[in-house]
Formats: C-alpha cells, sequence, structure tokens
C-alpha cells in the first residue's frame, strides 16, 4: 500500500450493525465553494438551453402530426355527424347487406363494403406476407454486395408505381389469367384485387422488414453462430424474435396500405356491392365506394353524408389496426 | 486544514428498486475528493446499480427507481440544474468496452469538442494525453483516424478509459474496467489510475479483490443489496474486518 494510513482512518465512523438514523441533510452552505469547478453545475450554460430549445422545437413537430390527425377527423366528422347521430340506425349500417343509397327508399348496410375489404385485405395479405419476408430474409441474410444493392433498388423501383398502373395491369392482364386458369366466368374479383394490392404491398413490407433486421446486432449472429448453429436455425431462433416488434410493424403498414388503396382495388375488383362468397365473387371497398359515389351525390344530401359516416368508420377501424399492433409491439418490448 | 473537508460524494438512505426487486438497501457512505474508493462484493450485490444511480444513468434503465439522497459536490443530484455538467464531471467505464461509430482520434476528442475546444494543437495533446493515461497510445498513435471498433477487445476497452479521461471528470466511475484487459496491461493502468488520485476521485467496482487491495484507500464490501462494511482498505484486508461475511468473502470462501 502506497497510501497514507492516517489518511485513511479518518473516514465516517464504521456503520453499527443496527441501522443508525440517516445523518445530516443538504450540507452547509460554505461547502458548496469548496469545490471551484462545482458552480457550473448550478449554471445553465448554452448548451443547456440549446437542448431545451430544441427539446420544444421537435416537440411542436410532434404536436403538429397531432394537430393535423385532429383537424382530418373534425372535418369528416363535421360532414357526417349531423346524419351519423340523428338519422342513421347504426345497427342497420353496420350489419345491413344492401348498400343502395340511391334508390327509394335508400338503404345504407355497409356489410357488404366492410366484408369486400376486409376478404381482399386478407388475400393480399396472404399474398404478400410470405412473398416480403422471404424478400426481406434473402436480401437481409444472404445477399451480399452488388446483388443485394440491386435487389433493394428493384424493390424500391416497385414501391413507386403508380397505383392507376397496378389497376390496369388488374384489369388487363390478371383478368384473363384468372378467366382462364381458374376457368370462371367474373375475372374481376376478390382474388385479382388481392394479388394486386398483395404485389402493391409487398415492396413495402420488404423494405421495413429488411430493416428491422439489419437493426439486429451482429454481434448476436456471431453468437449463436459460435455455438454450431446453421444460418437459417441463426434466423429462425436468434433474428426473427429479435426483430419482431419491427416485422409487426411491418406487416401493419403493410395492411395499412391494402386497406386505403381505393382506385386499383376500384379497377380490379369489379365493384360489386354485395357481400362475397368466394374468392372468386366481385367485391367493393369502403375506399372504392366513396370514391365512386361521392363525385354523383348531391353536396349536403343523406347520400353524401352517409359517405363521410363511412370514412368516420375507416379511420376507426384504421386506428383499431395501429392500437392493436402498437398494444403488441409494448407489450413484447417489455418482457423482453 | 483544521475542519475536515466536505466528501465529493455524500449518499444517504440510498435504496434501488427494479419494479418489486430491491437491488440496493439503506446504503449511507461518503467518498472523499482525491480518495480511490473501492467496491468489492459477489455478484447481485447491487455495485453496478450503485454507480448508475451516481450520475442519474437510471433515467436510461426502465423500471430503475432510486430513493435517497445523493449529493456531488454539494448538490442533490436528483435536483440539479445542469444535469449534463453534472454528468460532464463523472466520467463512467463500464465492464464491456462500448466504441463509438467514430475514428480512435474522435473517439477521445469528442468530448473536448462538445464542450467548444476547436483547436487542433489543444484538441492534439488532449488525445494523447488520455491515451497514454489509458495505457494505449504506442498501440494506435500511427493509427488514430482508424475506426475504433476495429481495434482489439483489450484495446477498446482502454480506448473507453481514454474517452472518460478525455472528458477531465472529477469523479470516475470504473465497473470492473480490467474484465477485457490483459494483466500486464492492467497493471500499467493501475500505476495510472494512482496517479490519477492527484487530480481525481475515483469509485472502483471490482471483482478482483487484490485490486481493491492494491489501489482503494478504502473498502466497502456489499452483499446482497447491503452496504455491509466501509474499512481503510489495509484494516480490513490485515484482519480487521468486523462481519463475518467480509471475512468469508476475503477469504473466497464464497462468493
Ligand atoms: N436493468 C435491470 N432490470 C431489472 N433488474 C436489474 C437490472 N439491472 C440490475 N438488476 C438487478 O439488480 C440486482 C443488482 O444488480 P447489479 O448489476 O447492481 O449487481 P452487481 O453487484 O453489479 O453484480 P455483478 O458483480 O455481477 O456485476 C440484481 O439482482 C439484478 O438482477
Ligand atoms: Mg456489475
Amino acid at each position: 500500500m502506497t497510501s497514507d494510513p492516517n489518511k485513511d482512518s479518518a473516514g465516517p465512523p464504521p456503520k453499527p450493525a443496527s441501522p443508525q438514523p440517516a445523518s445530516p441533510g443538504p450540507l452547509p452552505l460554505r461547502h458548496a465553494g469548496h469545490h471551484e469547478w462545482a458552480t457550473a453545475l448550478d449554471h445553465r450554460d448554452r448548451t443547456w438551453w440549446f437542448d431545451c430549445i430544441a427539446r420544444l422545437a421537435v416537440l411542436g413537430g410532434g404536436l403538429s402530426a397531432i394537430l393535423f390527425i385532429g383537424a382530418i377527423f373534425v372535418f369528416i366528422a363535421s360532414q357526417g355527424i349531423d346524419f351519423a347521430l340523428h338519422h342513421l340506425n347504426w345497427l342497420d349500417f353496420l350489419f345491413g347487406k344492401r348498400w343502395e343509397p340511391t334508390v327509394e327508399p335508400p338503404e345504407y348496410g355497409a356489410l357488404p363494403l366492410i366484408m369486400g375489404t376486409c376478404w381482399i385485405t386478407g388475400v393480399a395479405m396472404i399474398i404478400a406476407v410470405p412473398l416480403a419476408f422471404g424478400a426481406a430474409i434473402y436480401i437481409g441474410e444472404f445477399a451480399r454486395g452488388r446483388q443485394r444493392e440491386w435487389l433493394k433498388i428493384l424493390i424500391e423501383l416497385l414501391a413507386a408505381i403508380p397505383s392507376v398502373v397496378w389497376g390496369v395491369i388488374g384489369l388487363q392482364v390478371m383478368k384473363p389469367i384468372i378467366q382462364h386458369v381458374f376457368g370462371v366466368q367474373v375475372g374481376l374479383n376478390v382474388l385479382n384485387a388481392g394479388i394486386i394490392l398483395g404485389l402493391m404491398a409487398a415492396p413495402i413490407i420488404t423494405t421495413i422488414a429488411e430493416d428491422a433486421l439489419k437493426a439486429v446486432p451482429e454481434t448476436y449472429r456471431e453468437a449463436a453462430e459460435a455455438l454450431g448453429a446453421s444460418r437459417w436455425q441463426v434466423i429462425w431462433k436468434v433474428v426473427l424474435p429479435h426483430a419482431r416488434p419491427g416485422l409487426s410493424a411491418a406487416v401493419l403498414l403493410g395492411i395499412g396500405r391494402a386497406f386505403g388503396e381505393t382506385i386499383a382495388v376500384l379497377m380490379a375488383s369489379g365493384h360489386r356491392l354485395m357481400i362475397p362468397e368466394s374468392v372468386f365473387d366481385s367485391a367493393a371497398t369502403i375506399t372504392a365506394t366513396i370514391a365512386a359515389e361521392l363525385g354523383e351525390a348531391a353536396h349536403g344530401s343523406e347520400h353524401y353524408q352517409v359517405l363521410f359516416v363511412l370514412g368516420l368508420l375507416l379511420f376507426g377501424i384504421t386506428f383499431g389496426i395501429n392500437l392493436t399492433a402498437d398494444w403488441i409491439v409494448r407489450g413484447r418490448r417489455s418482457r423482453a | 486544514m483544521v475542519t475536515e473537508p466536505p466528501p465529493l460524494v455524500s449518499v444517504r438512505g440510498l435504496s434501488i428498486h427494479y419494479g418489486d426487486k430491491v437491488a440496493l438497501q439503506g446504503v449511507d457512505l461518503d467518498i472523499k475528493t482525491n480518495e480511490i474508493f473501492g467496491i468489492i462484493g459477489p455478484a447481485n450485490a447491487g455495485k453496478t446499480s450503485f454507480l448508475r444511480a451516481l450520475n442519474r444513468m437510471d433515467e436510461f434503465v426502465p423500471g430503475m427507481q432510486v430513493l435517497g439522497d445523493i449529493t456531488f459536490a454539494g448538490r442533490d443530484v436528483r435536483t440539479v440544474r445542469n444535469l449534463y455538467a453534472l454528468r460532464k464531471r463523472i466520467g463512467v467505464v463500464f465492464p464491456l468496452p462500448v466504441g463509438l461509430p467514430l475514428s480512435i482520434y474522435d473517439n477521445v476528442a469528442l468530448s473536448p469538442r462538445l464542450s467548444g475546444i476547436t483547436k487542433h494543437a489543444q484538441l492534439d495533446e488532449i488525445v494523447e494525453r488520455c491515451l497514454r493515461r489509458a495505457a494505449l497510445w504506442d498501440e494506435v498513435k500511427d493509427r488514430l483516424k482508424g475506426l475504433g471498433s476495429l481495434l482489439s477487445g483489450g484495446q477498446q476497452q482502454r480506448l473507453t478509459i481514454a474517452r472518460a479521461l478525455s472528458q477531465d471528470p472529477e469523479l470516475l466511475l470504473l465497473d470492473e474496467f480490467s474484465i477485457a484487459v490483459d494483466p500486464v496491461t492492467t497493471m500499467r493502468i493501475e500505476e495510472v489510475l494512482k496517479e490519477l488520485r492527484q487530480e481525481l476521485t475515483i469509485v472502483l467496482v471490482t471483482n478482483l479483490v487484490q485490486q481493491a487491495r492494491r489501489l482503494a484507500d478504502r473498502t466497502s464490501f456489499f452483499l446482497g443489496g447491503l452496504c455491509v462494511e466501509i474499512a481503510p482498505t489495509e484494516a480490513l484486508f490485515s484482519g480487521g474486518a468486523r462481519e463475518q461475511s467480509t471475512v468469508d468473502y476475503l477469504e473466497g470462501r464464497f462468493g
């Protein structure tokens, strides 16, 4: 030992075995000046203020998002609220099987549109998720160097194709193919719209899923591979579980994309206002109905207002999906 | 001086919880200016948790709750006006190296730059001094622009130490700093730590009982969330421990 034993012995009195009442409160003020550098701790310097201002600025960004969402909601609600509260029979609206707003008396049963949306979105996800996850795993875990770059560029290009082009593909390409392959009369149906929407959603899911995989630290892969795990075992046991929140988010954004898509689905689905019973039935979605009918409904009429109630419904469903997803992601994090 | 100078750090009634789990309970201690304060104790004793509370790292740990009073240079760390200034004064080294994705030079120059130092000559001098102190200078002086993350594990740990020194701390918290460093280099760093005692105060958490014996002025023994005893190191190691559990631990009978 190099230290001076006298110095050592000056410590606080040894702690007795029985607990002692906690001693002095704040130190007397004369001590404050003892460490000269310590005045900086009481001083809000430039860094501190800058931090404060920057924090407010980004808070402003966050609040503006809330503001926009709120404003949109208020607008949609204001157009349809009167009708929704006073004239609309919600039971008929949610469970009625006939959407006939232009005949006398009009029927406002939105079930065909809700079911159409669900069917088409469901088919789209069944197609998109395996495709997209496959692509993401290949790009993220197996492809190397140039090949990887090219694949990523291609997929981003795919995401940039305008939706009306996808609609034309549905009308001109998919329709005869479906008629031929499955031997059905109607080529514009749930399957057609689902495939088109699935192909539209897949690039987005792929991009986000690939980001989630890339965010898994390389050390995890190394640690698992050092145990003799095969590439696939590493992916299955380590990478995918760790990336799960990100992957869920990817699927959710995909669903959102499929859900909100309008023009392509209007062109490919056949837009038949009845509940589909199989993937070969034509169907109509909420979004396509709004797009198709809003132009011909007189401003302020019942028909006009009920279309806005449809908008509210869409808003509500999207909100519900996002909340659920958030809840799933949060639950996983806190358990991890 | 007639009166005892005030302690740099003073801890009263410190308890730390993670959710329902109690990691530390009722700790009272003072850390004096320019001493090396050793903390030993088996795994799970709450040593790392203690360090986390000192510079409010608990804010980064979800669920971690700190109760009691901690003052640093007479300021309550919970209510200090300028938290960033507080953290700047407290350097931390974790058990495993945490390299920032920067070059070796930039790793060490980051903190001085954040404090507004821009002159190259001055930065060069700080970087060299800190790297020398961390016993890394000779190995990296020709590759300062290379990525810090490409160094060997032990070198990265020394880079982390150099980085902590570069912020010119008053208090240095070392959490098992030598876990990834080879014994010869560890000895060199230990020599530096002894010299550093002239300039700053060190809290040394270590699993190597002999390291505490070599370096610490006073040593405290933590066990299962309690601070069992605090004593001058020499006294503790030469049979002066009051508690049976301390004696057992020092003699390697459990842990
Ligand atoms: N982030 C955390 N969340 C929940 N519990 C934690 C967390 N960090 C530590 N703990 C718990 O607090 C207790 C004390 O842990 P701590 O890391 O302080 O021990 P330690 O003395 O540093 O041990 P070691 O010598 O192994 O580093 C442990 O029981 C641990 O499980
Ligand atoms: Mg620890």
